[in-house]
């Protein structure tokens, strides 16, 4: 069974939000919500200045909070490891809009809750998620953590530096940031198991 | 007096059901909550409820399983109060819900390692458990109505079938002997659902402010403190007869209620000068802003003033020097603002991002991390409190709740 993870190799991202805008309309995201954003920040004082851009969306935790907060299971985690929500279960009480540590997920117009699927239907397809097939500076990588040949596992061996947001939760993302190129970076992972 | 009391009555069951409407015809478009902020007004008001039957149900069981003869009189109404404060709470958090045709999923497929569906399943069980007890409680009375036209009569035969002999002693003894193992099963489940309300905070740990063990023991005190304050004013303001009786056990819960101010005030220090000591922190920024943020009213003035100093003034200065009338004003008020506490409760941590910078991220109505509710959400909260208030009046009207007797019977 495949583990699923994506990683970001952030020195190459140019903030040019073509994976926010495939997201939007791959998975008919209706406006004012999102499943993907970039987060933009200046980084460090003038001279030594740049701003950063970081892809954000939901995290697949290994271990979600998100999940067991759901009272009928409407959240659930795949074999694959893949964190969805079946919209026919949800009654919308917003505990894993709550529970989530990343503010990834919100309250789809439809009246459930929602967020991204790593595109699980493109994946069932055997395709890449709409972000990766569109990034013009191929940044993002995708595939299965269990296969030392898949994309992504490539790329965490190959990346200088690899991080993911608060390790010290314990939740265990399985979204990877490569390649921080700011000081302050985000906070990193002493041990991110993709073994 | 009176006619006033049915004015607002009148007013506030229009504005409750103008918001009842509007939350069927436009669902969740006029609350002031969006995708980061997913729980507002509603849920604040919701616990404040869940708090408010908790209390006047622990209270009830003083008499019937602790055997605190004193209070014998207000029990039935405290399990009256108990049982439309919690029809309150549901129906307030039942509007919360997105999807609330789907409620019954949580009994159909539940997920018993979420706290929310333990609650929904506990308070289930303690709603049934209040109708029994209310119904071993009260239909030893019942046989007098039998004969009566109206609800009343039609109640009283279907609920003693049909019979007009008085209960003997040894069947009233019988029936509290049914009511003290209902109330010793409901003392752990009252605990266990609203210390389970506080764990259902407690236990999500991406909420920092929330993430804290003192939340049940916290939540349970200011259920005894909320509904026993709610129950000491009713019974001051409302009971029938303003005899000795009714002024020393007003005096009695008026102390009690005092007790519970300066225990919950303890409490409150340790969940907010233990984050705040050394000024670092996540806990620190939320509770900082809670205090000194823009909403700093809510604690200082609504909670702290008008909940806390100003109650405690009134039942030293006079409530317990004898004077009754002010032990129901300062009760009426702690019941009252203890809402702001609540709402102290959900909404600061929600309001702060989670990731530095999210904020920015994209520009959108439903993407801010500032709360305020709309009047819309006030509105369906005014129709929850109707609700409660309608429920009660007409139990307290159609059974003899009061000393074994009906409203009319004894005002």
């Amino acid at each position: 069974m495949p583990r699923y993870a994506m990683a970001i190799d952030l020195s190459l991202c140019v903030g040019c939000a073509a994976c926010a805008v495939a997201c939007k309309m791959e998975n008919e995201v209706p406006p004012g919500v999102y499943n993907l954003w970039i987060r933009e920040r200046e980084v460090g004082t003038y001279p030594d200045l740049w701003v950063e851009f970081r892809p954000e969306q939901c995290l697949h935790c290994e271990n979600p909070p998100c999940v067991p907060v759901c009272p009928t299971g409407a959240s659930y985690q795949t074999e694959e490891g893949l964190v969805l929500v079946d919209p026919r279960k949800c009654i919308a009480c917003g505990a894993c809009i709550a529970a989530c540590p990343y503010d990834a997920r919100y309250l789809h117009p439809a009246g459930h809750v929602s967020k991204c699927t790593f595109c699980a239907h493109r994946i069932a397809q055997g395709r890449l998620p709409a972000c990766v097939e569109t990034c013009p500076t191929l940044c993002r990588t995708f595939g299965d953590l269990d296969d030392p040949e898949s994309p992504v596992s490539k790329a965490l061996k190959e990346a200088g530096r690899m991080d993911v947001l608060r390790p010290e939760l314990g939740t265990r993302p399985k979204l990877f940031y490569l390649n921080a190129p700011s000081k302050k970076g985000l906070t990193r992972e002493k041990e991110v198991r993709h073994d | 007096m009176r006619v006033w009391g049915w004015i607002l009555y009148g007013v506030l069951a229009a504005i409750g059901l103008g918001g009842f409407f509007l939350r069927f015809a436009t669902g969740h478009q006029l609350a002031g909550y969006g995708s980061y902020v997913p729980w507002g007004l509603w849920v604040a008001a919701y616990i404040y409820f869940i708090g408010l039957s908790a209390g006047a149900f622990l209270l009830s069981a003083l008499v019937y399983v602790f055997g605190v003869r004193k209070l014998e009189p207000i029990a039935p109404l405290a399990l009256v109060v108990a049982l439309a404060s919690l029809l309150m709470a549901l129906v307030t958090i039942w509007f919360d819900l997105g999807h609330m045709e789907r409620f019954y999923y949580v009994y159909l497929r539940p997920n018993f390692r979420s706290m929310m569906a333990w609650m929904v399943w506990l308070y289930t069980a303690y709603g049934l458990l209040l109708l029994a007890e209310l119904y071993y409680a009260l239909r030893r009375h019942l046989p007098r109505y039998v004969d009566r036209g109206g609800i009343t009569g039609f109640l009283a035969r279907l609920l003693v079938k049909g019979r007009k002999t008085p209960f003997t002693q040894e069947e009233i003894h019988r029936d509290e002997g049914i009511i003290k193992v209902l109330g010793t099963i409901g003392v752990p489940l009252a605990i266990a659902f609203h210390g389970g309300v506080g764990a259902l905070f407690g236990t999500v740990v991406a909420q920092d402010l929330w993430h804290s063990p003192i939340y049940p023991i916290l939540f349970l005190t200011g259920a005894l403190l909320s509904g026993g304050a709610l129950i000491t004013a009713v019974y001051v303001f409302f009971w029938p007869r303003k005899d000795e009786e009714w002024r020393e056990l007003s005096l009695f819960l008026g102390r009690i209620v005092l007790g519970l101010i300066l225990f919950d005030l303890l409490l409150e220090w340790a969940e907010y000068s233990i984050p705040m000591w050394y000024g670092v922190g996540p806990e620190f920024k939320a509770l900082w802003s809670t205090l000194f943020g823009r909403f700093w009213y809510v604690y200082w003035v609504f909670h702290i003033l008008i909940g806390v100093v100003v109650p405690i003034g009134l039942l030293l200065a006079w409530g317990l020097r004898g004077r009754v009338k002010a032990i129901g004003l300062a009760s009426f008020l702690v019941a009252i603002t203890f809402l702001a506490i609540r709402l102290n409760l959900v909404i600061p941590s929600l309001v702060h991002p989670k990731l530095e910078g999210l904020m920015n991220a994209y520009r959108d109505h439903r993407l801010v991390f500032a709360y305020l509710p709309t009047w819309f959400e006030w509105s369906v909260v005014v129709f929850s409190v109707a609700l409660g208030f309608t429920v009660t009046y007409v139990l307290v009207r159609i059974l003899p709740v009061i000393e074994g007797k009906l409203l009319k019977e004894v005002a």
